[in-house]
């Protein structure tokens, strides 16, 4: 089943001097997929993960998601979409600085408005899948850069979401902490047949995806099959 | 509950600029509140000085009575009228009256002097004149004695026991003359009552001034005074305007009504000002607020909050911090307003002596009258939601991608 439809997709930023930063893509994600979308800076990665993240609209082409077009949806909808479709995990912050880790995960289940006693449960569960079960009760401040990314994917996850979307999540991560995160990923993407779609410009990490998608000034220019 | 729990947190991150905000809120408050609470209980002080030691808060009289003084417009309290106001329940004494000016004199010391035909026990009641006796005793209904400002007192050298002689224009132009047994001396906080009047049982002086049982007027107190203008308009309402006038307090004392009027005003300016100025640094910690929180405010809209819960969270922010600037301000200032109410402020020299010429205490007792307090901490969240539309107008525009950037 396709998760992700790009349909020709365009995005031009107005200005001075207009920039074309993603330019006429298509492409597609299938359920389960653990795909990098890899490029250099400035190629335009960021910019396709918030059209397919439903953050921005497109200047032209649609984005479907789940067989629904979004690209015409308000930004009101759009929101209400993210919080019930789309997991987010992004570079760096993501985190309520004053909630604890537990609090930060069930935080997205209460603007779902789920039930407390689901949220608890469910936000232990994740936080133990994602290795966390002893830092539960720590603020963001208190755990390394590492273990804030891996709260940022329980956290994504906690909404249940038809897939998870990473803008360079281990961009601020020594190699370590990145390997760590990546196992942690893919082992959620193995179990929980979860789709994740990240960016990255970081070989080790292109070399753990199991797709690779290539761009280069906004256009893909290649598409590959890791392993 | 998550939400409350996420405001009361937030504002402990920058927990210098929360206490700094408070703080302002809290010394505004606590100084708008006793100056408020100075100035209504000095009006409050005034008035009743004004208002019971002698005129009431409303009073009937003949109709031209007040423009013209004179024994002309004196009048028979007839029944309809004695029920009209002892059956309204928010008047609590009614007192008849009778008063005119006469010569005092004693061997060869003579004195203008007003002469105030008054009902011993209910002049007790609502006036407390039992209470000014400074020397001698009270008097009683349909003795022929008199009570006298002890300055009149001094002036005619006359001492309890010694006898006054009064000589006077009675009614209808007949002459007036007695001799009355100084039961006592009296004394008002004001200088000019000290040095003119003398106290009659009513009767007394209604044979004085050989007068029937006619009046000059009949004054009213009530519980609540500060409902003197609704009862004056209700009672002048029912009442034949051709041959009564009803007037209250403000319209027997306009200077004091107006001299109120202008101190509060001065009062409120002050206020107004202090208020603004601490606006402005609440709106300094709203901008700061939003600047800092730009980031985590986009990766909250990109994940799926809706602004305006955004909107709602700084906003209990704000209201949060202010409250507790507001409530600090407001117990703070508890026991001071308290303690000046009991211990009033009293001034001296020129100024208190002003005071006196009015006729008033040169006293300021503090008011602790709950309105001011709740008024003073109403305004100030008022200010503090009008200043939230900045941040309503800046979150509600927020843009997901553009914040995170920041
Ligand atoms: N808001 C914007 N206004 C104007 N131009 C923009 C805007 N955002 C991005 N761009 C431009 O679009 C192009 C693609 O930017 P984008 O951020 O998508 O690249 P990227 O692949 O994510 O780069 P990096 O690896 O550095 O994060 C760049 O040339 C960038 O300057
Ligand atoms: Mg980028």
């Amino acid at each position: 089943m396709i998760v992700i439809e790009t349909k020709n997709v365009t995005k031009v930023y107005e200005g001075v001097v207009p920039v074309t930063a993603v330019d006429g893509v298509s492409i597609q994600i299938e359920e389960g997929e653990f795909t990098a979308i890899v490029g250099p800076s400035g190629s335009g990665k960021t910019t396709l993960l918030n059209l397919i993240g439903g953050l921005d609209h497109p200047t032209t082409g649609e984005v479907w998601i789940g067989g629904k077009n979004i690209s015409h949806l308000s930004k009101n909808e759009l929101i209400d979409f993210r919080l019930h479709h789309i997991g987010f995990v992004f570079q760096a912050y993501n985190l309520i600085p004053v909630l604890s880790a537990k609090e930060n995960v069930e935080f997205i289940m209460l603007l779902q408005k789920r039930s407390k006693s689901e949220r608890i449960s469910r936000a232990k569960e994740l936080l133990k899948m994602v290795g966390l079960e002893t830092r539960m009760n720590n603020r963001p401040g208190e755990l390394s850069g590492g273990q804030q990314q891996r709260v940022a994917v329980a956290r994504a996850l906690a909404s249940k979401p038809q897939f998870v979307l990473a803008d360079e999540p281990t961009a601020n991560l020594d190699s370590n902490s990145t390997a760590q995160l990546l196992d942690m990923m893919h082992d959620l993407n193995k179990k929980e047949k979860m789709t994740f779609l990240f960016s990255t410009h970081d070989q080790r990490v292109i070399d753990r995806a199991e797709r690779v998608i290539m761009l280069e000034d906004g256009k893909v220019v290649g598409s590959e099959l890791n392993g | 509950m998550m939400y409350l729990k996420l405001a009361w947190r937030n504002i402990w991150r920058n927990r210098r600029r929360t206490l700094i905000t408070a703080a302002s809120v809290f010394f505004a408050v606590s100084l708008a509140v006793l100056m408020r609470s100075l100035q209504h209980g000095a009006y409050d002080n005034m008035i009743r000085n004004a208002a019971g030691m002698y005129l009431g808060y409303v009073q009937v009289h003949h109709n031209g009575y007040w423009n013209d003084k004179s024994l002309n417009n004196t009048f028979t309290p007839d029944e309809a009228l004695l029920k009209t106001l002892d059956i309204d329940p928010r008047v609590s004494t009614v007192v008849p009256r009778l008063e005119s000016f006469a010569l005092a004199s004693s061997g060869n010391q003579t004195k203008t002097a007003l002469v105030i035909g008054a009902d011993p026990s209910k002049e007790a009641s609502f006036t407390q004149l039992n209470k000014r006796i400074t020397q001698g005793t009270y008097f009683s209904a349909g003795e022929d004695a008199a009570l006298l400002g002890d300055e009149l007192a001094k002036n005619l050298k006359l001492k309890v026991g010694d006898t006054l002689v009064l000589l006077g224009q009675g009614y209808h132009g007949y002459t007036a003359a007695g001799k009355y047994v100084i039961k006592g001396l009296i004394h008002f906080g004001s200088p000019d009552l000290n040095r003119e009047v003398v106290y009659l049982p009513l009767q007394t002086a209604q044979l004085f001034y050989t007068i029937g049982n006619r009046l000059t007027s009949i004054t009213l107190n009530l519980f609540k005074p500060k409902e003197a203008e609704i009862v004056a308009r209700s009672l002048s309402q029912k009442l034949d305007k051709k041959y009564w006038e009803v007037m209250d307090w403000k319209q027997m004392m306009p200077q004091l009504e107006q001299l109120i009027q202008l101190d509060s005003s001065g009062g409120l300016v002050i206020i107004g000002i202090l208020y603004l100025v601490i606006a402005f640094g609440v709106f300094g910690t709203i901008l700061m607020m939003l600047a800092e929180r730009q980031h985590e405010m986009g990766i909250l809209t990109a994940i799926g909050m809706k602004p305006y819960k955004m909107g709602w969270m700084i906003f209990t922010e704000l209201v949060l911090m202010v409250l507790l600037g507001v409530l600090a301000g407001i117990i703070a200032s508890i026991p001071l307003v308290t303690y000046f109410k009991y211990h009033p402020i009293r001034i001296t020299g020129q100024a208190a002596e002003a005071y006196e010429h009015f006729g008033l205490e040169p006293i300021f007792p503090f008011s602790t009258n709950p309105d001011i307090f709740i008024s003073q901490g109403i305004v100030v969240l008022i200010i503090c939601v009008m200043l939230s539309f900045y941040a309503w107008y800046k979150i509600l525009r927020i843009d997901a991608v553009e914040s995170m950037r920041m």
